[in-house]
C-alpha cells in the first residue's frame, strides 16, 4: 500500500527539460593538448593561463577516476565529449545584443535578466554551456568596488587577483575532476568584495547546459576581503537528453579576517528519466578557506537533480576563531545516486564547525552522506557538531552515512548524531483525513523534515527549493 | 446523513466488522460503546478510509454519496472528521501551515478560493479560545512533543477549524484528566448544530455526562447488538458488558 503511494508521488516530469535552438560554436569531441590550446585561444587567454591549463591537463592524464564513493559510475569516455560549446555571439555588451532565443531560455528558467532584477535585488551572472552570457548590475556593484563578472573577463581585467587566488584552495592535482576542470574550464563567475564592504544584494549565477554531447566545466572564485560580507546563490538546470552529460565544476572561496561568505546552491540538473536513462553526472569540487581570524563560511545546498552527484563542499578553518557551516538537503528519486557531504578541516584555535545533513531517498535511488571532520594538532578547543538524518520513502531505496573523524588535539569536542526514519503510513493517513492528498502530504512532511536547512536559504530561493522538493518526489509514495 | 448497511471489514484477512448497521441523521449524537476488541476503532477507520482495512461487504452512504468509493481525503473534504485515538506527530510541519493546507484543500474541493491570511489567523484565534489551547501549541509542529491531553485537545481544535458535517471521536476521553475532559466536551458541545452529527466512541460513561447522546449503541463482536437512549450507558457502567455477551450468545 505504501508502495503505491510512493509510486504515485515520484513520477513527475522534469520541467526544465527543453532545449534552445540557438547557433552554437562547438569544437569537435575529444581531449588533447591541442584541444586545451584551442579552448585557451578561443578565449584569448594570456600565456600564464594556457600554461596553467596545460599543467593541469598533463597531471590529469596521470590520474584515474576516483572509485571510493558509494556510487555506481558507468565508464565515461572522455574522448567522446566536446569540451567547448558557446552560443554564437561575441561578448554581448548590452541586452539588445543578446540572442533573443537565449533570453527566452533564461526567462523560461525564471531568470529575468532585465531590470526587473532591480526589484528583487539580485545580481545575476548567467552561464549557458561554456560562456557567460550577461552579468547584470555590474555598474551598481562597481560603485562599491565589488567585482562580479564572468571568469573570462576577470582573467582579462583582473589577472593579478586571478593569479593570486585561483587554485589556492583547490590545486590542479587535487583530484581527477578538479584536474580535468582546470585543464578545460570554460567560464564561470568571479567575485571580489573589497575590505569593509557589505555586498548590498545577493549575487547569483545560473548555469545551464544546452548543447548536446558537451560537458560543462565552470569555475567560480569568490574572494571576500577583510571585514566584508557577501551572500552568493547558484542555480543550475539542463535539458532532457537521453545521453549522459558531464558537469565537473570547481568553486573556490577565500574568506579573510572578520569576513563572512554565505554560499547557497539549488542544484537541479536533469536527473535522467524514471528508468535511469540520461541525466547529468555532477562531479564537483567545492572548497573554501577561512583564512583570517573570525572569518565565517557557510554552505547551504539543496540537491535535487543529477543522475549522479559527487560533491563535498568543504572548509579549511585556518584562522583562529573562524567558523564554518554546512547545511544540506539531498533528494534522490528513481535511479539517482548521490554521494555528498563535507569536509571540515580545523587548523586554527577555537574553530567551530556545524554540519547538518538531511538525506531523502525514494524510488530505487541511493543517497549517501560522507563527511570528514579533521582536527589538527594545533587546533586548540576546536568544536564540531554533526547531525546526519536520513528519510526513506519506500523500501527499495538506500540511505548511507559515512562519517570520518580524525582528531589530533585532546581539547577538541567532536559530536556526531545520525537518525534514519521513514514517512509512516500513519502520518500520510492523518494528513489524508484532514483533506490533504497523499502527494501534498509527502511534500508537507518532506519540507517539514528539511525545514532547518531550507530556513538557511535566502527567501526567494527557499520558496523555489520547497517546490522543487515536492516536484522531485512527485509519484514517490503510494 | 450516514447509512451503514451490513458492513463487513477485514484486517490482514481477519474479519473484524461482521455485518454492522447504523443510521445517523443530522443533529444527532450517537455513542458507540463496547468491550475491547469489539471493532469500535475499526469502524472509525473504515468510515474514514484507512487503507489498512479491507471492506469485504456492505454499503455506506454519506449525504447521498457512496462513501466507500471515495479516497480518504475526499471523505474528509465531504465533511467527515476523525478525532484520532492516537494522533501522530509530524516533525517540522507547523500547526499553522498544516491547518492552512487542510483548510485550503477543503476550499478547493468546494470550489472556493484560498482563505486570506487575515481571515485564517482570525479563525485560528477564535477556535483556539474554544478549546482553551495555548498559543505556543499552535506555533509548534503538529503534535510534536505534545502531552496526551494536548494531542486530544489539538484534535478538537482541528475539528473546530474544519467544521465537519460528521465528527467521529475515537476514544477522545482516554488519557484525559477531568479538566481536559471538560474542555474537550465543551468544544464538542459548542460545535453542535442541527445540521451536524457526531459519533462518539468510548469505553466509559464518563464522557457522556458532558456530551449527552441521543442514542447509545453497544458494539460487540463486529455488530451492533443493542441500542438505546442515554440510560443504556449508565446501565453498562453499572453492570459491565458480561450480560450483553450472555444475551448475544444465548440467542
Amino acid at each position: 500500500m505504501a508502495e503505491d503511494i510512493l509510486h504515485e508521488v515520484t513520477s513527475a516530469d522534469y520541467k526544465y527539460g527543453f532545449t534552445t535552438d540557438i547557433e552554437t560554436d562547438i569544437i569537435p569531441i575529444g581531449l588533447s593538448e591541442d584541444v586545451v590550446r584551442i579552448i585557451s585561444a578561443k578565449k584569448n587567454e594570456p600565456e600564464w593561463m594556457l600554461e596553467y591549463r596545460l599543467k593541469a591537463y598533463r597531471h590529469w592524464t596521470t590520474m584515474t577516476m576516483p572509485d571510493w564513493a558509494h556510487l555506481n559510475v558507468p565508464p565515461i569516455n572522455y574522448q567522446s565529449i566536446s569540451y567547448y560549446a558557446a552560443p554564437k555571439t561575441n561578448g554581448p555588451k548590452s541586452l539588445d545584443e543578446v540572442d533573443p532565443e537565449l533570453l527566452k531560455t533564461f526567462n523560461k528558467l525564471g531568470i529575468p535578466l532585465e531590470e526587473q532584477m532591480a526589484l528583487s535585488g539580485i545580481a545575476v551572472d548567467a552561464v549557458m554551456d561554456s560562456v557567460s552570457v550577461k552579468t547584470t548590475f555590474k555598474e551598481v556593484l562597481a560603485e562599491k568596488g565589488i567585482i562580479f563578472c564572468s571568469f573570462s573577463e576577470a582573467v582579462e581585467h583582473h589577472p593579478d587577483l586571478i593569479q593570486k587566488y585561483m587554485a589556492s584552495v583547490v590545486p590542479v592535482s587535487d583530484n581527477f575532476y578538479a584536474a580535468l576542470n582546470s585543464a578545460v574550464f570554460s567560464d564561470g563567475s568571479f567575485v571580489y568584495i573589497p575590505k569593509g564592504v557589505r555586498c548590498p544584494m545577493e549575487l547569483s549565477t545560473y548555469f545551464r547546459i544546452n548543447a548536446s554531447n558537451t560537458g560543462q566545466f565552470e569555475r567560480t572564485l569568490i574572494v571576500a576581503d577583510e571585514d566584508s560580507y557577501v551572500s552568493y546563490l547558484e542555480g543550475c538546470t539542463a535539458p532532457t537528453r537521453d545521453e549522459n552529460q558531464l558537469h565537473a565544476a570547481i568553486v573556490e572561496i577565500i574568506v579573510m579576517k572578520n569576513a563572512e561568505v554565505k554560499y547557497s546552491t539549488v542544484q537541479n540538473w536533469y536527473p535522467g528519466d524514471k528508468n535511469g536513462k540520461g541525466g547529468v553526472y555532477n562531479f564537483v569540487t567545492k572548497r573554501g578557506i577561512c583564512k583570517g581570524e573570525n572569518s565565517k563560511l557557510s554552505w547551504t545546498q539543496v540537491e535535487t537533480g543529477s543522475a549522479i552527484t559527487w560533491k563535498y563542499p568543504s572548509c579549511i578553518l585556518q584562522g583562529d576563531n573562524s567558523s564554518a557551516e554546512f547545511y544540506s538537503v539531498a533528494v534522490t528519486n528513481h535511479h539517482q545516486q548521490a554521494d555528498t557531504g563535507t569536509k571540515m578541516i580545523h587548523l586554527g584555535r577555537n574553530t567551530r564547525s556545524h554540519i547538518l545533513s538531511k538525506g531523502i531517498s525514494a524510488g530505487v535511488s541511493n543517497n549517501s552522506y560522507r563527511g570528514l571532520v579533521r582536527v589538527g594538532a594545533k587546533a586548540e578547543n576546536a568544536r564540531n557538531f554533526s547531525q546526519c538524518d536520513s528519510l526513506l520513502l519506500g523500501d527499495k531505496c538506500g540511505a548511507h552515512t559515512f562519517p570520518y573523524m580524525e582528531v589530533n588535539n585532546e581539547t577538541a569536542i567532536v559530536e556526531h548524531e545520525a537518525t534514519t526514519s521513514k514517512i509512516s503510513e500513519d502520518q500520510i493517513f492523518y494528513c489524508n483525513q484532514r483533506g490533504i492528498s497523499t502527494e501534498d502530504a509527502v511534500g508537507l512532511i518532506v519540507n517539514g523534515y528539511a525545514k532547518e536547512v531550507l530556513n538557511k536559504l535566502p527567501m526567494e530561493f527557499a520558496v523555489e527549493a520547497q517546490k522543487l522538493l515536492a516536484i522531485t518526489l512527485e509519484g514517490s509514495v503510494g | 446523513m450516514l447509512q451503514i448497511k451490513d458492513l463487513h471489514a477485514n484486517i490482514n484477512g481477519k474479519e473484524i466488522l461482521k455485518g454492522l448497521n447504523l443510521t445517523v441523521r443530522p443533529g444527532e449524537i450517537h455513542a458507540i460503546m463496547g468491550p475491547n476488541g469489539a471493532g469500535k476503532s475499526t469502524l472509525s477507520s473504515v468510515l474514514t478510509g484507512n487503507p489498512v482495512f479491507d471492506v469485504t461487504h456492505g454499503e455506506v452512504t454519506f449525504l447521498g454519496k457512496n462513501l466507500l468509493e471515495l479516497a480518504p481525503e475526499e471523505r474528509a473534504n465531504e465533511g467527515i472528521f476523525l478525532s484520532f485515538q492516537y494522533p501522530v506527530e509530524i516533525p517540522g510541519v507547523s500547526m499553522v501551515n498544516f491547518m492552512r493546507t487542510a483548510i485550503n484543500e477543503q476550499r478547493k474541493y468546494r470550489n472556493l478560493p484560498p482563505v486570506s491570511a487575515t481571515d485564517f489567523l482570525r479563525l485560528m484565534r477564535e477556535k483556539k479560545e474554544l478549546v482553551e489551547m495555548d498559543n505556543k501549541l499552535a506555533n509548534r509542529s503538529v503534535n510534536e512533543g505534545f502531552s496526551g491531553g494536548e494531542k486530544k485537545r489539538n484534535e478538537i481544535f482541528q475539528m473546530a477549524m474544519l467544521e465537519p458535517r460528521l465528527s467521529i471521536l475515537d476514544e477522545t476521553d482516554s488519557g484525559l484528566d477531568i479538566d481536559a475532559l471538560r474542555i474537550v466536551a465543551n468544544g464538542v458541545n459548542k460545535l453542535k448544530s442541527p445540521e451536524n452529527a457526531s459519533i462518539i466512541i468510548t469505553h466509559y460513561q464518563r464522557l457522556l455526562e458532558y456530551i449527552v447522546p441521543d442514542f447509545v449503541h453497544v458494539l460487540y463482536d463486529g455488530r451492533i447488538v443493542k441500542s438505546g437512549d442515554k440510560t443504556l450507558a449508565l446501565e453498562l457502567e453499572n453492570k459491565g458488558y458480561d450480560w450483553i455477551k450472555q444475551e448475544v450468545e444465548g440467542k
